[in-house]
């Protein structure tokens, strides 16, 4: 038997290891998306029986209606309709709003609770619990009713009678503010988990270095400490605003006019239900997309200086990835020729 | 004149530990001091209860004559404001083991921060100081680099521009090189060869015998909390009194 080390090297042929279960498996998703695709894309007879009747030389003939499985021209017909589109921008406001009350109040809680002062890690831990231990739609309830229980709000001093500022409660908790405040408390609570374990990630050498230079403890905090937590911070924050934009729907349980909210009005009007929940399910997607997009930048951004390069853009990637094809392709041309 | 740093009799405990048992010390103007003993011997505390980066319990620690962290008024002392206290570090520059550059900062702004948001430096003048120190440790082409693009080396030296960028009076160097590959150790030396011929005041904290002896004006060996033998580096290295120096001489040399 020769051996290979005996063959001159470049007779050699190099034979790539066969993938068959990988290939198998390629195969099995192709046929799978295939049949989603097809599902999608289907249609049924209209099950209330409709016909549709054409006359061919003088003969009637009569067919079950077809009509879109998931009634792709309803869900077009309402898709860009106004109540929709009012809907989905009162989605978006409640979303950022109750994310940005969230982000600050999470970044005071976390600066608390890593305090050397007892009662206010205490105090920010007090808060965690019990806003995270309680159901949302509950809290969204309290701040619905928060003018039942507190008809006025007065400014003054505690515990004597002076009073600076009246104001009716209803005024500054209608229910789009009432799910605002709700929400973006909530998120308080979540996001000072986040902050916090950014904040910890931290070397502790940073804020020596900070401190050595005169900097005060805010200083530091600001301009060393929470830049560099932020790549810690982003990827969940960014998983927690995509889960707002879903969580708001629950704005819906106190009458807020949202997405969720309006698909639910107009198909209480025409029965439509499944079509105008795709409608909202889309909308949902397609912001979910934009958010994701709008993610990757950012933790661009806040990675700098961690990496020794920086990672490719989706663009950039795909430009190489297509610069290498044609590279392939052209080699393997020339190969031929 | 009063000395630059004076300690007399500093303690220091962490619970039930006495780092520090009653550290004396005097570091004159423009001297080099480099303070050499076995790890856990308590140089890097005494050295950071200088700017205040740690608190002693007891005994008397000035710098230019001023307590760190306390003004005498009468018959009390009173703990300083922290905005005093950051005043006097921010006159203290100080060197660490870990280099601890700002990861998130170029070069240049790791320089710049501490004067544009500290002293109120114009952006400008910062940049001009910043490029100026950067030459000077041989980092001129490294700018816009961050610091994880940088060698051990590079960053320490950095980390000396930034400090000197604060126009310190005074310079705490904790073990500067002993994070460093044997074969970069010598360009941080250098810098810090230049520095002391400039005429600035240096605490070195060193296992670098070859620097001490060649650089300093006093070495002071400490051991378990006290200083157990200080003087002319010459006399104290080459001709140790004490045992302990002896055996600790014998382990580093």
């Amino acid at each position: 038997m020769p051996s290979a080390a005996s063959e001159s090297d470049s007779s050699l042929e190099v034979v790539p290891l066969r993938h068959y279960a990988r290939w198998a498996g390629v195969v099995a998703v192709i046929i799978a998306t295939a049949m989603v695709i097809h599902t999608l894309l289907s249609k049924i007879p209209n099950p209330s029986g409709q016909k549709v009747c054409t006359t061919v030389n003088g003969v009637k003939q009569c067919s079950p209606q077809l009509l879109w499985r998931f009634s792709w021209d309803i869900v077009h017909q309402y898709f860009f309709s106004r109540l929709i589109l009012t809907g989905l921008w009162l989605t978006l406001q409640i979303t950022f709003f109750a994310m940005i009350i969230g982000i600050i109040l999470g970044v005071i809680v976390a600066i608390m609770r890593l305090s050397p002062s007892r009662l206010l890690s205490s105090t920010a831990w007090t808060f965690t619990w019990f806003l995270r231990g309680t159901p949302v739609v509950v809290q969204l309830f309290f701040w619905y009713f928060f003018h039942i229980l507190f008809p006025v709000l007065t400014i003054g001093l505690p515990f004597l009678p002076v009073t600076f500022v009246t104001i009716n409660t209803i005024t500054v908790f209608s229910p789009l503010n009432a799910a605002i405040i709700g929400l973006g408390l909530n998120e308080g609570a979540y996001m000072s988990e986040i902050v916090r374990s950014g904040l910890i990630s931290v070397d502790e050498g940073q804020s020596e270095a900070a401190i050595s230079i005169g900097m005060t403890r805010l200083q530091t905090m600001w301009y060393v400490i929470l830049p560099q937590a932020m790549r810690v911070i982003i990827p969940p924050t960014g998983n927690e605003v995509i889960s707002m934009l879903k969580t708001s729907s629950l704005a819906s349980f106190v009458t807020v006019p949202e997405l969720f909210f309006v698909q639910g009005e107009i198909s209480g009007g025409n029965y439509e239900l499944m079509p105008l929940l795709i409608v909202a399910s889309l909308w949902y997607i397609v912001v979910t997309t934009v958010l994701s997009v709008g993610q990757f930048y950012v933790e661009r951004y806040y990675g700098r200086g961690a990496l020794r390069t920086q990672p490719q853009t989706p663009i950039q990637r795909l430009r190489g990835d297509l610069k290498g094809v044609w590279g392939k392709m052209r080699t393997r041309r020339g190969a031929v020729a | 004149m009063t000395a630059m740093v004076e300690a007399r009799k500093v303690t220091k405990s962490y619970g039930s530990v006495k780092v520090l048992r009653g550290v004396d010390l005097t570091v004159e103007r423009g001297e080099v001091t480099c303070l050499i003993g076995p790890s856990g011997s308590g140089k890097s505390t005494f050295l950071r209860c200088i700017n205040h980066l740690e608190q002693h319990d007891e005994g008397v620690l000035l710098v230019e004559g001023q307590l760190v962290g306390y003004e005498q008024r009468g018959e009390k002392l009173y703990e300083r404001s922290l905005r005093q206290i950051c005043a006097q570090r921010a006159e203290i520059g100080m060197v660490f083991q870990r280099f601890n550059l700002f990861q998130h900062l170029t070069v240049l702004e790791n320089i710049t921060i501490g004067q544009t948001r500290v002293k109120g430096t114009k952006e400008d003048a910062a940049v001009a100081r910043a490029r100026e120190l950067l030459e000077r440790v041989g980092l001129g082409a490294k700018a816009d680099n961050y610091p994880a693009q940088l060698s051990g080396g590079q960053q320490q030296r950095v980390a000396i521009a930034r400090a000197l960028a604060m126009e310190p009076k005074l310079m705490l160097f904790d073990e500067p090189t002993s994070a460093l590959d044997p074969e970069l150790v010598g360009e941080v030396l250098d810098v810090m060869r230049d520095l002391a011929k400039s005429g600035m005041t240096m605490i070195v904290v060193t296992h670098e015998m070859g620097f001490a002896r060649e650089v300093a004006n006093s070495v002071y060996f400490l051991d378990q909390g006290v200083i157990e033998e200080s003087g002319d580096p010459t006399q104290v290295l080459t001709n140790p009194r004490t045992e302990r120096l002896q055996n600790f001489l014998s382990k580093v040399l």
